[in-house]
């Protein structure tokens, strides 16, 4: 069963090489706090600019949590990371799916930025995976049912 | 994050070999619980508690037939993930826009 990707668009009114800087050596600055997937928030979110560099978030005590690595950097046009957040958000070296970015010129100086978030089926694999591999499904997911229906009390 | 967790219990539920086969067979058509437990080694009344499972997940939703009662999948479970990632990457996107236009270009140089 394939799952169509998620493709969003947006455009903005500086040129490709303004936009490429600012998604990637400012994602820490843009990115919403508490969106990530460490214990505690940010401070920065750093994409090495290299195929094959590390994708990170990074606390104010300077602990790193991946998220992925580079394997396209082409400024100003494009970028192609690997996303290894598993379907319980964990990093996990062996699960990736593709996360492109594109940067087009467009109109007088401005940009169309285009992001794909493909592979999602592989979500589903990587559950099973991780299930049957440690044995963690149902105890994380009993866990997961309790802080939802906590979360579903205190919302009342 | 309440989407989050749905998408974390619809893939976990799925970690169960059985309850992913029954899953996948009615990815392929609707069918009938009896028609199921024809083809799998389990009873049916196992299958009608799989069942029962997948559609607490949001995975399945039944719908009635004369007396029978047919099973198909609800995209809504096995998509909530994809949906997620869709909402977030709206947000993500707007916010670096919102970003990029209050910060002068002199501090960001290409």
């Amino acid at each position: 069963m394939t799952i169509a990707p998620v493709v969003k668009t947006i455009s903005v009114a500086f040129p490709p090489a303004r936009a490429f800087e600012v998604f990637t050596r400012h994602m820490g600055g843009w990115w919403k706090r508490g969106m990530t997937v460490a214990a505690e928030p940010h401070v920065d979110i750093v994409i090495e600019p290299h195929p094959g560099g590390r994708w990170f978030e990074r606390d104010a005590a300077g602990v790193e949590t991946q998220w992925g690595r580079v394997l396209a950097w082409e400024p100003p046009h494009r970028l192609l990371l690997a996303w290894q957040l598993d379907a319980h958000f964990k990093y996990d070296p062996d699960f990736e799916v593709e996360l492109e970015i594109g940067f087009a010129p467009e109109g007088d100086g401005g940009t169309r930025v285009t992001l794909e978030h493909r592979n999602m089926e592989r979500f589903g694999d990587s559950a099973a995976t991780i299930a049957d591999s440690v044995g963690r499904g149902w105890p994380m997911l009993l866990e997961l049912y309790a802080d939802y229906a906590g979360q579903k009390e205190t919302t009342k | 994050m309440a989407n989050r967790i749905t998408a974390a219990i619809a893939l976990s539920t799925l970690s169960d070999p059985t309850r992913r086969e029954i899953f996948e067979r009615l990815a392929e058509r609707p069918r009938a619980v009896g028609e199921l437990a024809a083809t799998l080694p389990v009873t049916r009344p196992a299958v009608s508690q799989h069942l029962r499972v997948l559609k607490d997940a949001g995975l399945v939703a039944e719908t009635a037939q004369g007396t029978r009662r047919i099973y198909r999948i609800d995209p809504r479970g096995i998509g909530a993930i994809r949906d997620w990632l869709d909402r977030h990457w709206s947000d993500a996107l707007d916010a670096f826009k919102a970003y990029a236009e209050a910060h002068p270009e002199e501090e960001i140089k290409p």
